[in-house]
C-alpha cells in the first residue's frame, strides 16, 4: 500500500508541452507512472514521449478514459483555472507544481476542491513518490536516481520542502529504511493537503509504520498534527525535524509559509506541542535515521 | 509580503466606500504645513513607517496650526527609528475619540479561507486586551465564493457585545473592508484603532495592508517596487538583487542583509541556501557554529547557472564577510553542476580570498563538486565541495576550521570592471547576457570542448569555428540556457577564447559607491 498514488493511478499531465511539463512527464512516465494523457490548449493532437495530447481535460477524459489525478505544470497566473478544469471534468486529486500561485487562487481552488469532494496537493510543490509504483511532479529529477535514492518500505515521509523531502527519504533509505509515500505538502502559507491531513492518510495506510515529518516555521500545520495525536487520531511513531531554530520572531526566511505571527508557527511552540504529545522530536536530518532504528529496530 | 504605507492603504479603503480622516502625506515641512491649511483644523502628523508603537517613539506628534504643523514635521522628517529614516509624514485631522475598535482580516491556513477578527476593544496593546477579554473578540471565517454580507458582519459584531446603531455602520465597513482586500489581493488587512468619533460616525483612524507578494502583477496602481516582506525599506543591494529576480523567472532568488554594516571583529559570513527548508537547515547549522549572517540568499526551484552567478556576486558586494557558506538540503533534484558553474565564474571574478564551503548534494553532485575542485584551485582562498553524505554540521565545522587558518582576512569588495567587448567576436544575446567567441583565437583549439560542454547543445562546428546551431532568435529566447559551460571549458581547457556578459543593472555603481565610502 502507500498513500495517494500507486503504480494502477491513473494520471494526467496539465500543460505537459512546456519546458517543466515535458521533462516531468519523461521522469514520471520512466519511473513507471501510468500516464495516460497530456493536456495543452491548442497542442492536441500531438504526443511529448509517446503521451498523447489534448486540449482539453474533458477532451482526454473522453479518449482516454477516466484520469484520477492531474499534475499541473502551468505558470502561476493560469493555474486557477487549470484546477477549475480538471475538477469540472471529475479529476479528484491534483498536484499543483509551480509556486507564486496567488494566494487568494488557491483559497478559490480550495473552495471547488471542497465542492467536489476533491483534492490538491501543492501549490508549490515537488510533489509525492510511491517507491517502486509512482512519482507525481519531480522527486528525484531523474527516474534511476529516484530509483537508487527511495526505496520501498515502511516509514512515510511529510515535508513543508521539496529538497527535504528528498533529503529525508534518502538518509532513511541509506540506513535501510524504505518508504511507503513520500510526499512535500507544498512550501506556500495555505497548501490544500497540509501536515495534519497527510498524517490521517498515513493513519490508515497498513504499509506505513512510522511517519518522519519535516516542519517549518510559520503556519499552524505542526500544531494541528499535535491536536491530531492527542484526539488518537494519529496513533503511530512521529519523527519531527523542524527547521527554523535559529530564525528569530520577525525575522522573515523565502518561504511564503515561514511566517510567524505572534508564539504560534514559532520553532519553539511547534517544538513544545509535538513534544507534550509524544513525538520524537530531532535536531539534525541524521538524527531522524537513527530515531527510526530506536523505534522500529 | 509587500506591505503599504498606512497613508496608501487609506487611500484603498477610502476609494472601496470607508471613512478615512481628512489628510495627505507629505514630504517635506512645506508640504505639511500646506495639508494642514487645507484641513484647517487641529492636525496629527504620522510618520510612515512598517513599526509598530509610533507613539512611543515619537512618531506621532499633534499641531493646532498650520505653523506648528510646519514645525513639527521639519524635526519628524529625517528621524531615526531602528532601521528607518523617516522620510515622509502623513498629515491628517485630529479625531476626537469617542471609542476605539479593532478590525483585522488574515488568511487561515487550518480553514483555507480568510477570517474576519473583530474586537469590541482596540487601540494600543490589542493582544493583551485580547488575551485578558477573550469575550470582546470574535471571529468569522469568508467563504470566498460568496463574500461577506452585511448581516453576517453584522453577526460578527453582535457576537463582539457591541449593541445599538454603531453595529450597522461597523458592519458596513467590515463588509467594505474585505471587498478591498479580495480587490487588492491582500495577505492582511488591519484597522486599528477602528474608531468611533464625537459625531457617532466610524472612521479607520489607523490601517495597514500587506499585499501577497504572489499577486502583486495585478496591481500594477500599487507601485510596488520589491514585492518582498520587510520590517523596513529594502536596502540598495537588496532593490539589486530584486531587480534580477524580476527580470528572470527561471527558478527563484531572494536575498535579504541581516545587515548593511559588518563591524570588523566578529565573524559575519555570506549566506547562500538553496530551497527553504534545506537553507533553514543549513543557517541553523552555521548559526550554531557562532557564526553571524550578514545576509539570507536562497537560490532554488531549478534556476539557470547565470541566476546563481548573479546572487553569489551580490553575496559578495558585502564588505567584511569571512567566509562564503553554500548549503541546500543535500539531495537536491536538480542538477548541481549549474550551481557549481555560476559559483566558479562569480568566485574567479572576484578572485575570493575568504574560504568558501559549498555543500551541493544531489543529482550529479560529484561532477559538481569535481567542477569546484578543479577550477577553484587557484584561487587566493580554498573553496571545498561536499555532497549528499556530509551533514550540514560537518560543512558548518569545516568553514570554521578554514576561517580560522586564513586568520584576519576579510572580504574585500572591489570595482566591476567595464565588460571590454571583443572586437570582431562572433556574439550572441541570451535570454539576459551576451556571449563572445573570440573566432581569432579558436584555431589553436584542439578539443573543440564547448561543443560538448554545452547542456542545451546549441553550438556546432563551421569549418573549426563555434557557431549558433540554432538561429540568434532562439537563443536569445532561452534556447541558451546561461549554463555557462562553454566559457569555463574554454578558460581552462583552451585558449580563452569564450566570454559572457551577464550584466547585473546597478551593482558596477553600487559597489563604486560603498569604495568611497
Amino acid at each position: 500500500m502507500s498513500i495517494l498514488v500507486d503504480e494502477k493511478s491513473r494520471v494526467i499531465i496539465q500543460g505537459i508541452t512546456g519546458r517543466e511539463g515535458m521533462a516531468r512527464a519523461q521522469l514520471m512516465k520512466d519511473y513507471g507512472t501510468n500516464v495516460v494523457a497530456g493536456v495543452t490548449p491548442g497542442r492536441g493532437g500531438q504526443d511529448v514521449y509517446g503521451i498523447p495530447v489534448f486540449d482539453s481535460v474533458a477532451a482526454a477524459w473522453e479518449k482516454e478514459g477516466p484520469a484520477d489525478i492531474s499534475v499541473i505544470f502551468i505558470p502561476a497566473a493560469l493555474v486557477k483555472n487549470a484546477a477549475l478544469e480538471a475538477f469540472a471534468a471529475g479529476v479528484k486529486l491534483l498536484v499543483i507544481v509551480p509556486d507564486r500561485v496567488p494566494i487568494y487562487d488557491v483559497l478559490d481552488i480550495s473552495r471547488a476542491a471542497k465542492e467536489k469532494g476533491a483534492r490538491f496537493v501543492g501549490p508549490n510543490t515537488l510533489g509525492l513518490l510511491s517507491p517502486g509504483k509512482a512519482v507525481l511532479g519531480m522527486i528525484g529529477g531523474r527516474a534511476q536516481r529516484a530509483r537508487e535514492w527511495f526505496r520501498p518500505g515502511g516509514l512515510g515521509v511529510s515535508s513543508r520542502s521539496g529538497g527535504m523531502t528528498s533529503a529525508i527519504a534518502y538518509y532513511l533509505t541509506r540506513a535501510g529504511f524504505g518508504q511507503s509515500t513520500i510526499i512535500h505538502v507544498g512550501g506556500d502559507a495555505v497548501v490544500g493537503l497540509s501536515h495534519p491531513e497527510v498524517m490521517e492518510l498515513f493513519e490508515s495506510d497498513d504499509e506505513t509504520k512510522a511517519v518522519a515529518m519535516f516542519g517549518e516555521i510559520g503556519t499552524t500545520q505542526e500544531e494541528r498534527v499535535a491536536d491530531l495525536i492527542a484526539a488518537r487520531k494519529f496513533t503511530k511513531p512521529l519523527i519531527a525535524f523542524i527547521g527554523g531554530k535559529a530564525a528569530k520572531s520577525g525575522t522573515r526566511f523565502s518561504h511564503a509559509g515561514a511566517i510567524v505571527e505572534g508564539s504560534r508557527g514559532s520553532y519553539e511552540t511547534k517544538v513544545q506541542r509535538l513534544g507534550e504529545v509524544g513525538v520524537h522530536v530531532v535536531d539534525t536530518i541524521f538524527d531522524i535515521p537513527k530515531k527510526a532504528k530506536d523505534i522500529l529496530g | 509580503m509587500a506591505r503599504l504605507y498606512e497613508y496608501q492603504s487609506k487611500t484603498l479603503l477610502q476609494e472601496g466606500g470607508v471613512r478615512v480622516p481628512a489628510g495627505a502625506v507629505a514630504f517635506s515641512a512645506a508640504e505639511a504645513r500646506a495639508v494642514a491649511e487645507k484641513i484647517g483644523k487641529p492636525v496629527v502628523l504620522k510618520i510612515q513607517v512598517w513599526l509598530t508603537g509610533r507613539a512611543g517613539l515619537g512618531g506621532i506628534q499633534f499641531a493646532a496650526t498650520p505653523e506648528e504643523a510646519e514645525d513639527k514635521a521639519a524635526r519628524m522628517l529625517g528621524m531615526r527609528v531602528r532601521n528607518y529614516v523617516v522620510d515622509r509624514l502623513l498629515v491628517e485631522e485630529k479625531l476626537a475619540i469617542k471609542a476605539e475598535y479593532f478590525a483585522g482580516l488574515v488568511i487561515d491556513d487550518a480553514q483555507k479561507c480568510p477570517l474576519l477578527v473583530f474586537s469590541a476593544a482596540g487601540g494600543t496593546g490589542v493582544e493583551e486586551i485580547a488575551r485578558r477579554h477573550p469575550d470582546k473578540i470574535a471571529r468569522m471565517p469568508i467563504d470566498v465564493g460568496a463574500g461577506l454580507s452585511e448581516f453576517e458582519a453584522r453577526d460578527l459584531v453582535l457576537r463582539a457585545g457591541l449593541t445599538g446603531s454603531v453595529v450597522i455602520q461597523l458592519a458596513e465597513l467590515l463588509a467594505k473592508l474585505y471587498k478591498v482586500a479580495r480587490a487588492k489581493d491582500a495577505r492582511s488587512a488591519e484597522i486599528n484603532p477602528l474608531v468611533l468619533t464625537e459625531d457617532d460616525l466610524v472612521c479607520a483612524a489607523d490601517c495597514h495592508l500587506v499585499i501577497d507578494d504572489y499577486a502583486v502583477f495585478r496591481h500594477p496602481e500599487l507601485g510596488i517596487e520589491v514585492a518582498r516582506e520587510f520590517d523596513r525599506p529594502p536596502t540598495e543591494l537588496e532593490k539589486i538583487a530584486y531587480k534580477v529576480e524580476e527580470r528572470d523567472h527561471r527558478g527563484t532568488f531572494y536575498f535579504f542583509q541581516m545587515t548593511d554594516r559588518i563591524p570588523a571583529e566578529g565573524t559575519f559570513i555570506g549566506f547562500h541556501g538553496a530551497g527553504g527548508g534545506g537553507s533553514m537547515m543549513s543557517m541553523d547549522a552555521v548559526l550554531n557554529r557562532g557564526f553571524k549572517l550578514a545576509n539570507y540568499c536562497d537560490t532554488s526551484g531549478n534556476p539557470p547557472a547565470s541566476k546563481v552567478y548573479r546572487a553569489a556576486k551580490i553575496i559578495l558586494s558585502q564588505p567584511g564577510i569571512r567566509g562564503y557558506f553554500a548549503s541546500g538540503s543535500g539531495v537536491a533534484s536538480q542538477e548541481q553542476y549549474h550551481s557549481a558553474r555560476g559559483l566558479v565564474k562569480a568566485f574567479l571574478e572576484e578572485k575570493l580570498s575568504v574560504p568558501a564551503v559549498i555543500r551541493l548534494g544531489g543529482n550529479f553532485e560529484e561532477e559538481a563538486i569535481r567542477i569546484l575542485a578543479a577550477y577553484c584551485q587557484n584561487l587566493p582562498a580554498k573553496v571545498e565541495g561536499y555532497g549528499r553524505d556530509d551533514a550540514p554540521e560537518t560543512c558548518a565545522a569545516r568553514l570554521e576550521a578554514l576561517i580560522r587558518e586564513n586568520k584576519a582576512v576579510s572580504h574585500e569588495v572591489r570595482p566591476i570592471p567595464e565588460f571590454r567587448l571583443v572586437p570582431g567576436a562572433y556574439a550572441f544575446d541570451t535570454l539576459t547576457g551576451k556571449i563572445f567567441i573570440d573566432h581569432g583565437l579558436c584555431s589553436g583549439c584542439r578539443s573543440r570542448g564547448c561543443i560538448g560542454a554545452c547542456a542545451p547543445k546549441i553550438l556546432k562546428l563551421d569549418g573549426d569555428k563555434p557557431i549558433l546551431a540554432i538561429t540568434a532568435e532562439e537563443a536569445k529566447k532561452g534556447k541558451c540556457t546561461e549554463c555557462l559551460a562553454c566559457e569555463i571549458f574554454c578558460r581552462f581547457h583552451e585558449h580563452n577564447a569564450i566570454a559572457i556578459h551577464l550584466p547585473i543593472p546597478g551593482l558596477a555603481d553600487f559597489r563604486e559607491k560603498a569604495g568611497r565610502e
